[in-house]
């Protein structure tokens, strides 16, 4: 649209006509107050706030929905403003408790700043205040009813962000109240007689984000702490694919820091404000006291608490002993997809070159190196998440984002709302999308195939795809291997991405956590990455390794000595039997004393990813910063724990992890062309390529970024990476290499396995959070029949 | 449209609440004359009754009770079988209503949005009903009483009782 001209305080600005004179002013830096106006969402006009004098019109306008015009003149601050901006808060405050210290949301609340700002705690209304209790709607929802200032805002949210409808506004006039849709002679709660309203919904709490006051709390938070007396924490959530940047609010306590509070206030990221119920509440696993704090070592067949020194020293010795006398191809590593991209390249790093052996894998939740290699010699062809936000049409086949990948489904409904986008749906189930659907395929189950073939057929819905310039095509964990292939072959224009379940599914295939593939899709031989890791001494490594159930079909044969398990549960998540595993020595570092870690002979006690530092990448192929937010004493980051290991296993550490001054390994010195005079001889790899890119060297060897050094410099994708961007907790899209990955062969065992989690369950961590139990109990018990909610 | 099963109106109501739907440009605005028609067969505004009509008109149960709430005149509670309604708003305050309205709740020994034991009567004050030329004024369910004094209206609670006893 074009710029419009117009004059506000005397400054004359422009802005795309069209805007609302509201966000005009605010992207120049003019404050105009409001409490009902809420970006992305419907304008309500309810509270009078952003009132502003116009010239030309008789009376104070509403900014937040006048939208900008050529040569308006307006005014947004002078007496007249100020004096009926305080005549709304002193109607606002008429039954509003003033008494700010006692409430939740004092220190962060709208409506105290506004007071404050214009000075209106002094009411005229002297009236008694109709008092009333708060309510409990959900394990995670509570409302303080007198504390409403009825700005919809959480009405909005809930209907037209999240598309549920949970919460409406009854009665009228001063007696209008925010209802949940369990009303309380329907609930079947009943507390001291009363009979209480429930809240049946997606449990996001975006309700309770949006509430300009402290009338919506959290059930995990409120009461617990002040804003002030929290330091925050800006990093990444642990739980699905979709990689939403979060705030933690942590303070200190007796053994370590503990979060408090999740949730993306800032609006930075690629989920601006949204968060789902997992990230804003399921962080309590972390400070569950079933927590490992202390290395376990099993004595007389019981696993008991010894010292690190110990362990590690038994651990490593084993692990030697067991290389030496039974080859390296008799151990095997499970590693995790919730760990760091950096802690996945080490771990794949300390198997191929360390023990020497290609039997690595992890819990595959997506088909990414099929889509890697379909994807080959192409560009810009791996959709981001911003796309979902931005692309004019989308093309959703199987999956359901609204269980499995919230913030995808979140950035899908407001594109629909906001930009129009065209959203098309194919899936085996009637998903709560479709809704948003301009059109809708059913697939039998199992049926993709005969989908994929429809689509190079004239039906509506083909027709209504291939006419869409610009694609993006979002697919669900349903389809892998063939079906994938054929599928990215039929839209020879579209981009794609595929849904994972964990934080860092992505980055554990991009970091090569596969037996037959290295770091970016890189072939076993003829890559650099092959050339380096065979000169770090490792033979043997020229053929895929055992995949994760080969590895305990050989454990069950008596053929693996070891296993090496960082941050997974495969006996539980896979249904292995833990018989297989009694000749095998185990050893598993985990969070918790899971089906797997109970089996083991060594337990390290690990910190979760939001008790490190590193990077991890969504299913988009989104990079983003890790920050260290909390600490828990007695565990230590999956990455020291594996560099230690190595240590004691007699290993090179600098051949493990470049850091320092001086020659680091063998593997890394290559000739690089310095033949002549006092240079000539071998030069460090690693050194050079830090040198051309004007970075020091690490100082520790427990640096991740030592790693990502490495990362950037080997692994073909990420070397796309840029520093400053990172560090600004930026996101920037990667995709792998277009040329030189692995071929793949039809034959490749399809070993995805999807982890069926829903919004209220994220894998072998769900039952270690008793705010996600809790939920889980209400969405059964106290609000049975789904009225509206997630379908 | 869908055919309703089970409803739980009479077939007279339920065909015209078939219709109703449909002669709006959007559906939903039959909302508040399906209520009103749905209170005066069942007698008060049920759970089962919003139920129906949210099924009836694509709606939530919640936007059904959002509106529901707002109107002072649709009751989610049982009435008694005749609703007295009287009036306070300016007319006929200045000219008895609340005299009138006190009156009532001493005869009848009941108070505002309440039930005779007998389930005969039940009391209300209520706003404007439109009577103001001839306030005081009081409705029982769809009758006017107007120019009305405590005497008079005695008189008019007489002759819904003496209807019972016939």
């Amino acid at each position: 649209m074009p710029d419009v001209t117009f004059i506000v305080d005397g400054k004359t600005l422009t802005a795309p006509a069209g805007t609302l004179l509201l966000e005009a002013c605010k992207s120049h830096g003019i404050e105009i107050p409001a409490f009902c106006y809420y970006p992305g969402l419907s304008l309500q006009a309810a509270c009078r706030m952003c009132v502003v004098r116009i010239e030309k019109m008789p009376k104070l306008q509403t900014a937040c929905t006048t939208p900008v015009a050529e040569g308006m003149v307006v005014i947004t601050d002078s007496p007249e403003i100020a004096q009926a901006r305080k005549a709304t808060l002193q109607l606002l405050l008429g039954n509003h408790p003033l008494d700010c210290p006692v409430c939740d949301a004092g220190g962060e609340c709208e409506l105290q700043d506004m007071t404050f700002k214009y000075g209106a705690a002094e009411s005229f209304y002297a009236e008694p205040k109709n008092h009333r209790e708060e309510q409990k709607w959900s394990p995670v929802v509570y409302f303080d009813r007198p504390r409403c200032i009825l700005c919809y805002r959480c009405v909005r949210m809930c209907g037209e962000g999240m598309d549920i409808f949970a919460l409406g506004v009854q009665n009228r006039g001063s007696s209008s109240i925010i209802a949940p849709n369990v009303p309380p002679q329907l609930s079947g709660v009943v507390e001291n007689g009363v009979e209480l309203a429930q809240l049946d919904c997606e449990q996001c709490g975006m309700c309770i984000d949006a509430c300009p006051v402290g009338a919506l709390t959290s059930g995990t938070y409120r009461y617990k702490t002040r804003p002030w007396e929290m330091n925050h924490t800006a990093t990444v959530c642990t739980h699905c694919g979709d990689g939403c940047k979060t705030t933690l609010g942590v303070r200190s306590v007796s053994d370590g820091t503990q979060i408090l509070r999740g949730d993306n206030r800032d609006k930075s990221g690629i989920n601006g404000d949204f968060l789902c119920n997992k990230g804003r509440y399921a962080f309590d696993f972390a400070n569950n006291i079933e927590r490992v704090t202390s290395p376990l070592l099993r004595k007389n067949g019981e696993l008991v608490p010894a010292s690190w020194e110990e362990v590690l020293t038994f651990a490593g010795t084993r692990l030697r002993d067991l290389r030496q006398e039974r080859g390296p191809n008799s151990i095997g590593v499970i590693g995790s997809n919730r760990t760091t991209n950096e802690e996945n390249y080490l771990l794949q790093k300390l198997a191929r070159t360390v023990l020497g052996t290609n039997n690595i894998d992890h819990h595959r939740t997506a088909d990414f190196v099929t889509l890697a290699t379909s994807l080959q010699g192409t560009t810009g062809r791996f959709a981001s998440q911003h796309d979902v936000a931005t692309s004019p049409a989308i093309l959703l086949v199987g999956g359901d984002p609204t269980n499995q990948a919230p913030l995808t489904a979140w950035n899908i409904r407001a594109n629909v709302r906001l930009n129009k986008a065209r959203l098309y749906i194919a899936n085996h189930e009637e998903i709560k999308l479709r809704r948003q659907a301009k059109a809708f395929a059913p697939v039998a189950q199992f049926g993709y195939g005969a989908f994929i073939k429809s689509l190079a057929e004239d039906t509506d819905f083909s027709k209504l795809l291939h006419a869409e310039e610009k694609l993006i095509v979002l697919i669900g964990n349903e389809l892998r291997g063939g079906e994938l292939a054929s599928l990215i072959k039929t839209l020879p224009n579209a981009s794609f991405a595929l849904l994972a379940d964990y934080a860092n599914s992505r980055g554990a295939s991009d970091m090569g956590l596969l037996p037959d593939v290295l770091p970016g899709y890189q072939p076993l031989q003829g890559s650099t990455i092959a050339s380096e890791y065979g000169a770090a001494g490792a033979p043997g490594l020229n053929s895929a390794g055992l995949d994760l159930l080969a590895m305990f079909d050989a454990a069950a044969a008596g053929k693996l000595s070891a296993l090496y398990v960082v941050g997974s549960n495969p006996i539980q998540r896979y249904g292995i039997d833990p018989a297989a595993l009694k000749s095998t020595f185990l050893i598993v570092q985990d969070l918790f004393l899971t089906e797997t870690a109970a089996l083991a002979d060594v337990v390290f006690p690990a910190a979760n990813l939001y008790e490190k530092s590193g990077s991890v990448t969504n299913s988009f192929g989104d990079l983003q910063l890790v920050s260290k937010a909390a600490d828990k004493a007695g565990t230590r980051s999956d990455f020291e724990i594996i560099v230690r290991l190595a240590n004691h296993m007699g290993h090179d550490i600098k051949a493990l992890v470049p850091f320092g001054k001086g020659p680091s390994s063998l593997g890394t010195r290559a000739d690089m062309g310095q033949t002549r005079g006092a240079a000539s001889g071998e030069a460090d790899r690693h050194a050079v390529w830090l040198t051309a890119n004007n970075m020091e060297p690490r100082l520790s060897p427990f640096d991740p970024f030592a790693i990502l050094d490495e990362i950037q410099r080997l692994v073909p994708g990420y070397d796309k990476l840029l520093r400053l961007q990172l560090l600004s907790g930026n996101d920037q899209h990667l995709a792998p290499a277009s040329t030189g990955l692995v071929q793949i062969t039809a034959a490749r065992k399809d070993l995805v396995l999807p982890s069926a989690d829903t919004l209220f369950s994220s894998g072998s961590l769900t039952r270690y959070s008793p705010m996600l139990q809790d939920v889980q109990r209400h969405q059964s018990t106290e609000a049975p029949s789904p009225l509206a909610s997630a379908d | 449209m869908a055919a309703i099963q089970n409803t739980i109106f009479t077939p007279g109501t339920a065909a015209r609440f078939d219709k109703l739907a449909t002669i709006y440009p959007l559906k939903r605005s039959a909302l508040v004359p399906m209520l009103l028609y749905a209170q005066d067969e069942v007698g008060y505004v049920s759970d089962a009754v919003v139920a129906e009509i949210a099924q009836r008109l694509d709606l939530l149960e919640l936007d059904v009770r959002s509106v529901l709430s707002y109107y002072s005149m649709l009751r989610t509670q049982p009435a008694g079988k005749y609703n007295v309604q009287v009036c306070t708003n300016i007319s006929c305050m200045l000219r008895g209503g609340f005299e009138l309205l006190d009156h009532c709740k001493h005869t009848l020994g009941i108070g505002h949005k309440e039930t005779t034991p007998d389930g005969l009567f039940s009391l209300e004050e209520v706003e404007c009903i439109g009577a103001c030329c001839w306030a005081p004024a009081a409705q029982v369910n769809y009758d006017f009483h107007d120019d009305l004094t405590p005497a008079k209206m005695d008189a008019v609670l007489d002759s819904y009782r003496a209807r019972e006893t016939k």
